[in-house]
């Protein structure tokens, strides 16, 4: 520092300045501190060796690929095909077994339920429930109310091509917009709706004629809800016997699906899962205690 | 840049401008007013201003786009009332210049500071009521109401700029504009200059702010503003340059003082990076939406070297600006070493500039470019750190004041918290834990030690040392209220970093764990109810912190209307610029 005749020396600390002071300010002569300097030099240190053994430096066309012949990239690959090799012997098993024999094998049936329920939380839990215990609009998977079939067959069918999406294979069925498309008038409506919630068991509105209302069932909805309200897969017409229903149990909820219907939708998962974890999300939806 | 009155001055004469607007007696204060000349600085400035405001009424006019049409006037508002503002000062002074110097010392210019500390104020319990809320968001979903405008997606950007570029921003801008004067002992060049710098800034926290709300963005972190706001802070930034340089320029001290080159190396800095990250080429000039030239992997990268070093240049070596200079003024004591002050300095902004690739581990980003930025955040912990040795140890001799001083123990404090985040920062750096921390609450935690810690703490100190100064006042209105600050804010940075401590590594083991087949333990939404609990303590810690800053706002308030005044002359720092 040029400005030695203006060194003083800090009283506290004893140590000279540099002879220098903005508004008040002064900076101390103090060195670097040691363990600052050496630790900076370790870092160095650390920092070259690391370059030499892995890949670091960008060099024209290509990069300096280290000593140890490290590559992320393959040792994430090396990672995957291991995982997937480790798992094959299971998963090859599965994909060879017939749906209905899995469970009969205990170690097939332990690897399924561990698949399927690791598939289920991340793939099928966000409209179906932890657990698959539903919510409103998608269906409960723990009950034994099947929409279209709770067979092993039937819900392996499902997951495969989902219900009515984009594939020519999907589930596919409509239920009318009794209102909107104006097929039965407000009146007819309510009469229907309460002769459905009569035979549900469930209370209905004062001075609505219930036998008309079986009348206009007969002739609109008992071809895919069946005669008896018993309800047919097939065509993925819910059975309507027990108010237990997708949309809500209420009067108001049930005119509401018969005036302009909520036709729920499901993806196909033939493609983006692979056919074992399918088949073990099939075993593991079928043990929720609903399976037929 | 050019100062009224010097030598060389190009001035227009405009004699029909040159009554005295507050006058009734205009041929009296003609008399009395010698010049009606506009200087070049003030023409300039009005002339740009005019064509900004006819381009913005033009683009409101034509353009199909709401959010343009807003902005657009906005735009043209603010053109409009600044030429009127010019205009109206010439009028009241009448042309006349402000003296650099009064009886030998130097005429500070202070009016833009106190703007920047009040807008800093403003916009930081704005800044952090939002963070408040998007936390509670996180905790509680329903609080988003379901509107486009409140949503956490708009919300967060608008947090996350409020409380760096707006808070953290004026915070700098007015330290810097204060600390570079005072250090180079002359008044910063300009009239209307220092004016335009300080509400150019602030118009483009506006359109920034009101773009997210309204949904413009470009979706780059931290680099959100549309096209014609990046274009705005460009032009407003290349002002402050100037404007900085300027006053270096011109300075009466023999040598620059450190802190001045930390917030040199921050205005350029940010500059070429705000330059580079923001080279978008817009849909129409009539359009808010624009897209960016790089693509894929450059577009990331590009993005995280400017994200890192907005960290860096920002963040870390603006605030270490303000601890130069605040630190030793209120411990009343000499800087520690002068020559690590040196060497970490171009340490600092040689290594830090390299570090960028450490936010893309274990992405597309090729492992050499990886490599690099993981060892050279591993080289910069010491640079780091020279920093909060050179802040801690300017503190021997005088540690007692830590018990008396709670703006002091604010500022020491948040160099603790420095310290901390910088160690943190190179550890997380490393691919192996950066495999466990990246994309997890750890991250936000690593931020928030920094941003509330660091960056609010130094700040905080900073403007409880100078709104006595800047409004001349013996001192706060109450200590015992920065007490109440300090205790109930560090608690809340406390509760915050642990409960993200806690969840993020929590959150990365979930995610990481696999049952004896081979398939996840856990799935993602487990992992998401399992960390609820540490969401809520985290609002909780962010509620602490607004409300210190809330007392903190009421203690300045009390500081300008009821502080008693300091008397002339025994003044520490600028009590001798008169009003503007």
């Amino acid at each position: 520092m040029a400005d030695t005749q203006n060194k003083e020396v800090d009283q506290i600390s004893g140590v000279e300045t540099t002879g220098h002071e903005w508004d008040g300010l002064k900076e101390l002569n103090n060195p670097l501190p040691k363990w600052w300097l050496y630790i900076f030099y370790a870092t160095l240190v650390w920092a070259v060796i690391y370059w030499v053994l892995y890949p670091s430096w960008p060099l024209v066309t290509t990069y300096t690929k280290g000593v140890l012949g490290a590559s992320q990239r393959e040792e994430a690959i090396a990672a995957y095909d291991k995982g997937v090799a480790d798992r094959s012997q299971f998963a090859d098993k599965i994909v060879s077994t017939a749906l209905e024999d899995i469970p009969q094998d205990q170690e097939l049936l332990q690897f399924a339920l561990a698949n399927g329920r690791a598939a289920f939380g991340d793939n099928c839990a966000p409209c179906h429930g932890n657990g698959g215990t539903g919510a409103e609009g998608y269906p409960n998977l723990q009950d034994d109310t099947w929409i279209w079939g709770g067979t092993l067959d039937d819900i392996h069918t499902t997951l495969l091509h989902g219900i009515r999406n984009e594939s020519d294979d999907a589930r596919f069925g409509d239920m009318p917009a009794f209102g909107a498309d104006e097929l039965l008038s407000r009146e007819e409506i309510d009469q229907v709706a309460n002769f459905v919630a009569s035979r549900a068991g469930q209370e209905t509105e004062d001075g609505v004629d219930l036998a008309a209302g079986q009348v206009l069932y007969e002739d609109n909805c008992a071809a895919c809800h069946g005669d008896s309200l018993e309800g047919i897969q097939e065509v993925g017409a819910p059975s309507l016997m027990s108010a237990n229903y997708l949309y809500g149990n209420s009067l108001d909820e049930i005119k509401a699906q018969i005036a302009n219907p909520r036709n729920g939708v499901m993806p196909g998962w033939e493609g983006r899962l692979d056919p074992a974890t399918i088949k073990s999300l099939t075993v593991y939806v079928h043990s929720f205690g609903g399976g037929q | 840049m050019n100062q009224r009155g010097s030598p060389g001055d190009v001035r227009m004469v405009v004699p029909s401008l040159a009554p005295c607007m507050e006058s009734n007696n205009w041929g009296a204060e003609m008399a009395h007013k010698k010049t009606g000349l506009v200087s070049l600085e003030e023409g300039g400035f009005a002339i740009f201003l005019v064509l900004l405001a006819f381009a913005c009424i033009i683009v409101a006019g034509k353009t199909f786009d709401q959010v343009m049409a807003f902005h657009a006037g906005i735009g043209a508002l603010f053109a409009a009332v600044s030429v009127f503002l010019i205009f109206k000062n010439f009028f009241d002074d009448g042309g006349q210049p402000i003296p650099a110097e009064i009886d030998g010392k130097p005429n500070y210019n202070l009016g833009p500071i106190k703007f920047g500390a009040i807008a800093a104020m403003f916009w930081g319990l704005a800044g952090f009521t939002v963070g408040l809320v998007i936390a509670l968001q996180l905790a509680w979903p329903a609080l988003n109401f379901d509107l486009p405008w409140t949503n956490f997606g708009r919300l967060r950007p608008l947090h996350t700029s409020a409380v760096i570029f707006a808070f953290g921003g004026n915070v700098l801008l007015a330290t810097s504009m204060y600390v570079v004067q005072r250090t180079c002992r002359v008044r910063m060049p300009g009239k209307i200059l220092p004016w335009f710098v300080m509400l150019g800034y602030n118009a483009f926290i506006v359109i920034a702010g009101t773009g997210y709300l309204l949904g413009a963005t470009q979706g780059k972190e931290y680099a959100e503003p549309e096209w014609y706001a990046d274009l705005w802070l460009t032009i407003v930034w290349v002002f402050y340059l100037f404007l900085f340089l300027g006053t270096l320029w011109k300075r009466k001290e023999p040598h620059i003082y450190v802190a001045n080159w930390f917030y040199l190396a921050f205005i350029v800095t940010i500059a070429m990076l705000h330059v580079t990250n923001n080279l978008t080429i817009p849909v129409s000039i009539y359009s808010t939406k624009s897209y960016i030239v790089w693509s894929g992997v450059q577009d990331a990268m590009v993005q995280w070297w400017y994200g890192h070093n907005a960290v860096g240049f920002f963040l870390t070596a603006g605030f270490l600006a303000i601890m130069y200079y605040f630190i030793p003024k209120q411990a009343d004591r000499p800087v520690y070493s002068y020559r690590l002050s040196i060497v970490h300095f171009w340490a600092l902004i040689f290594i830090y500039i390299w570090a960028g690739p450490h936010h893309l581990h274990y992405t597309a980003l090729p492992q050499w470019a990886s490599t690099l930025g993981a060892t050279f955040s591993i080289i910069l912990w010491m640079p780091s750190w020279g920093g909060m040795i050179n802040g801690l140890m300017t503190l021997s001799g005088a540690w007692d004041k830590l018990r008396t001083d709670p703006v002091l123990r604010m500022m020491v404090v948040s160099v603790a918290f420095y310290g901390m985040s910088t160690f943190e920062g190179p550890l997380m750096s490393l691919r192996s834990v950066n495999s466990l921390s990246h994309y997890t609450d750890w991250t936000i935690g690593h931020v928030h030690s920094g941003a509330l810690g660091w960056v609010g703490y130094i700040s905080f100190g900073a403007i409880y040392c100078l709104v006595p100064w800047l409004w001349n006042k013996k001192g706060l209105y109450s200590l015992k209220l920065v007490n109440w600050h300090f205790w109930l804010s560090t608690l809340g940075i406390v509760l915050y970093i642990t409960a993200m401590w806690v969840s993020g590594i929590m959150q990365g083991l979930m995610w990481r764990a696999y049952d004896s087949l081979g398939f996840l333990e856990y799935s993602f939404v487990e992992t998401v109810e399992a960390m609820h609990p540490f969401y809520i303590i985290r609002a909780l810690g962010g509620a602490l912190f607004v409300v210190g800053a809330l007392i903190m706002a009421y203690n300045l308030w009390m500081t300008v209307r009821h502080g008693e005044a300091e008397e002339a002359d025994t003044t520490p720092a600028g009590s001798l610029a008169p009003a503007e």
